[in-house]
């Protein structure tokens, strides 16, 4: 096998496993942090024992996500130094200041939020998390513009052979990068919401922890409620800005060869690339993906045909991992607006209550394949336009991209064996018991 | 142009702070599976650098991504050619961090036993292996004027590699001993300082080789001979090497940790004045090397980035000392029975 196709599964498999943690830190650091301003605001210590169980699954998953976010960094410089020479002057720095002004201060005080329960005030502590979740957000922001630039390239030139930066305000002020970051970062407080919502809901279904649980569910459906309706609606806008700078890959995940006006919209199909057709079409609407890319149902939809055949993107793979998203991400809205009519009587719903607990892997699904399509979509294209993935990747040689990437799915197997072994143990244990419980427990006896 | 020239001791410095915060944890983790005896020695040695570890592992993160952003070539042209010793490094870090996490999450001995194997190989890996890579980088690396690398692994692994590798644990082991005479008491802190006075004259010796190899290894000296009073750098890191012994001898502890965090900076700063203006030169034809000129990033890139850094290098290193400030003292069983504690 060649270097650039190991270097794209090792690609692949490190990314995928990173944005495994990378969406529930983004989204349990806010609900803990409002968990815990709720114990400092009213003294009741349910928020405090809240802030606690969810902390520690919180932690967890934190530790994954971190040790395995180096990976990234390493690797555009191990795998891929011709893109890294290339896209070093803007890349590079976005990457830097990520780092610099966000990762930083996450990093640091997940120290003292860890250890410093005596050693700062209540108030402070609830900052702390605020701030966790805050930096966590500002390192989306600058990871998403470096991904935005590598999407929709502004402000540079090409000089010796490389992009130079010519206009920041433009690589940071990139609409392409704006769409993303609010399409992706609500999509990670969807699965978060989700996350919580299921766990809430095993132990509800056990009718264990009821009050305990009965919040923590109500807080991640207001949240999850509030998020899958703005990421559906950023997912609508992104995908229109989507059709304007990447047409092949909107013609590759509506599965849409002719360039054609009043072009349909395939609810099914299975895209034949080789003969350059769906060879099955089932459910077409006349006009209505032009209608959703121009809002017009008259308007003109490039095909993939318009495209020489080696810039077209993999059909399949982007058409499904798209209409597996989109069709994931109808459902968050209906369950969590279902769960809104129940929000009341939660504990008689053992119906919905499985259904939320079993639906804890699907934002996980429709995450990772929204950067399926981000990422394969994109392709030829490294740098979309500028710069092939084929010409990108490292002089090594392919032995050591080899052994290395069978180390990743050797070690990240472990990880995610042992992650989600501890996830699981500590979520089905449940929280420490009410401390008020203990005294009175010891003290009956003894005063009998 | 100044502002190259910045930059090139900028991106020195961020690697000499990560050495010097994220060495001493290194040099806790090489210790941790022999002066840890019993289950409460370990605990207290890893809760010692519990709240600080991650936060000090991102100065990597940064030096890493500081190099990527100002010179980008060296960035492309270090990572693929230490391609290998870099995922060792990686793999490495990956263990450790979880293993810190993880250790204390089941109640089982063996389940400790494997976090603590962890622990010992992602500490020791990377003090052995950023010694031999920056030991590499000093005395040169075979590439060629494409910048690609004609070595293996095992080309990293020559003489002065390893003695650079061997310099590094030892002065990693060094300031983790003197941290963990700064945070323990009793029997694990008579230990851990005994432990100190006996490495340092160890430390003395390698440095001393290490000095005088570099003089038949690499270039370094060339700068220094030909502008004299960069020998201060020289003179600065062996009084702080003393100054280690001088305060250890009157328990100092603290005094004599941050004598040695000056030996490690002054250490890294003895190779990157030599190196100046190289940053990565080519051992197969001086000019291949990549330099502060030849491999910077735009000069409209290397001023947004010095903004940056100028303002929030202080930032961290402002709520760095205040988090250090924080957790002082000693580590004690209370530290140790509290829930989240490691």
């Amino acid at each position: 096998m060649d270097v650039v196709l190991l270097s794209r599964l090792q690609f692949a498999v490190a990314t995928m496993f990173h944005f495994l943690f990378v969406p529930l830190t983004l989204g349990l650091s806010v609900l803990v942090a409002f968990m815990e301003t709720k114990y400092v605001k009213t003294g009741d210590e349910t928020y405090l024992r809240m802030t606690k169980f969810w902390g520690k699954l919180f932690l967890i998953n934190f530790a994954v996500g971190v040790v395995t976010g180096i990976t990234l960094e390493f690797q555009f410089g191990t795998n891929w130094s011709r893109y890294s020479v290339f896209v070093g002057d803007i890349f590079g720095s976005l990457l830097a200041i990520e780092a610099t002004a966000a990762f930083f201060l996450e990093s640091t005080l997940i120290g003292v939020w860890i250890f410093g329960w005596k050693k700062i005030s209540k108030k402070a502590h609830a900052i702390v998390m605020w701030l966790i979740a805050g930096a966590g957000t500002m390192s989306a922001v600058w990871i998403l513009m470096a991904n935005g630039w590598m999407q929709h390239p502004v402000g540079f030139t090409i000089r010796d052979g490389r992009a130079e930066l010519v206009d920041f305000a433009a690589v940071v002020f990139n609409k392409f990068a704006i769409l993303e970051f609010f399409h992706t970062v609500p999509a990670a407080y969807i699965l978060s919401a989700f996350f919580v919502m299921g766990i809430s809901a095993y132990h509800l279904l056990k009718k264990q922890h009821i009050d305990f649980f009965t919040k923590s569910f109500r807080i991640a459906l207001v949240f999850g409620l509030i998020f899958s309706i703005f990421t559906a609606i950023t997912g609508d806008m992104h995908g229109v800005h989507v059709a304007e700078t990447q047409p092949a890959k909107l013609a590759a995940m509506e599965a849409h060869w002719e360039t054609t006006t009043r072009a349909p919209l395939h609810l099914f199909a299975v895209p034949d690339e080789k003969n350059e057709r769906n060879s099955v079409e089932i459910g077409s609407i006349p006009g209505f993906l032009s209608f959703l890319v121009r809002h017009d149902f008259n308007a003109e939809v490039r095909g993939l045909k318009d495209f020489p055949k080696d810039e077209r993107p993999p059909v399949l793979l982007s058409f499904f991992s798209f209409r597996t998203m989109v069709a994931l991400g109808t459902l968050f809205p209906l369950l969590t607006i279902i769960g809104w009519f129940k929000r009341n009587r939660l504990v008689e719903s053992p119906g919905y209550l499985k259904i939320m607990l079993w639906s804890i892997p699907l934002p996980y699904i429709a995450i990772e394949l929204g950067w399926v399509l981000a990422e394969v979509g994109r392709q030829p294209w490294i740098v979309y336009g500028l710069m092939k993935t084929s010409d990108a990747a490292s002089p090594v040689a392919s032995f050591q991209v080899l052994i290395s990437l069978i180390a990743f799915i050797l070690v990240y197997s472990f990880l995610g064996a042992v992650g989600f072994y501890l996830i699981t143990k500590n979520a089905k244990k449940g929280p420490e018991p009410a401390p008020e419980a203990v005294p009175e427990v010891v003290a009956e006896p003894a005063a009998g | 142009m100044v502002l190259q020239t910045i930059w090139f001791f900028l991106w020195g410095l961020l690697w000499a702070l990560f050495f010097m915060t994220d060495g001493f944890d290194f040099g806790i983790g090489t210790l941790y599976p022999f002066l840890g005896k019993t289950d409460q020695d370990k605990r207290i040695m890893i809760n010692s650098l519990g709240p600080l570890w991650d936060g000090n592992e991102v100065w990597l993160i940064t030096a890493g991504g500081v190099t990527f952003a100002a010179f980008p070539t060296v960035y492309a042209v270090m990572f693929s050619s230490l391609y290998s010793a870099l995922m060792l490094i990686l793999f490495a870090l990956i263990l450790r961090g979880v293993s810190f996490e993880f250790r204390g999450k089941v109640d089982d001995p063996r389940w400790r036993k494997i976090w603590d194997t962890c622990i010992f190989i992602g500490s020791f890996t990377p003090a052995l292996l950023f010694g031999v890579v920056f030991a590499n980088i000093f005395k040169g690396i075979p590439i060629d004027h494409n910048g690609i690398y004609h070595g293996t692994l095992f080309t990293l692994l020559n003489p002065y590699g390893l003695l650079g590798g061997v310099f590094f644990v030892m002065l990693f082991l060094v300031h983790g001993s003197l941290w963990l005479a700064i945070k323990t008491e009793g029997d694990l802190h008579d230990r851990v300082a005994s432990v100190a006075n006996k490495l340092w004259p160890v430390l003395l010796g390698v440095a001393v080789i290490f000095l005088i190899a570099s003089k038949f290894s690499t270039r370094l000296y060339d700068n220094y001979i030909e502008h004299p009073a960069f020998f201060i750098v020289i003179l600065i890191t062996v009084i702080a090497l003393f100054g280690i012994k001088y305060f250890m001898v009157k328990k100092s502890f603290f005094k004599a940790w941050f004598a040695s965090a000056l030996t490690i900076v002054g250490s890294t700063f003895f190779g990157i004045v030599g190196l100046y203006p190289n940053l990565f030169p080519s051992s197969l034809n001086p000019r291949y090397s990549l330099t502060a000129q030849n491999a910077s990033s735009s000069p409209l890139t290397l001023k947004i980035m010095l903004i940056v850094v100028i303002i929030f290098i202080p930032i961290v290193i402002g709520y760095q000392i205040w988090t250090y400030n924080l957790f002082k003292g000693k580590v004690t069983k209370e530290d140790l029975a509290y829930e989240e504690a490691y």
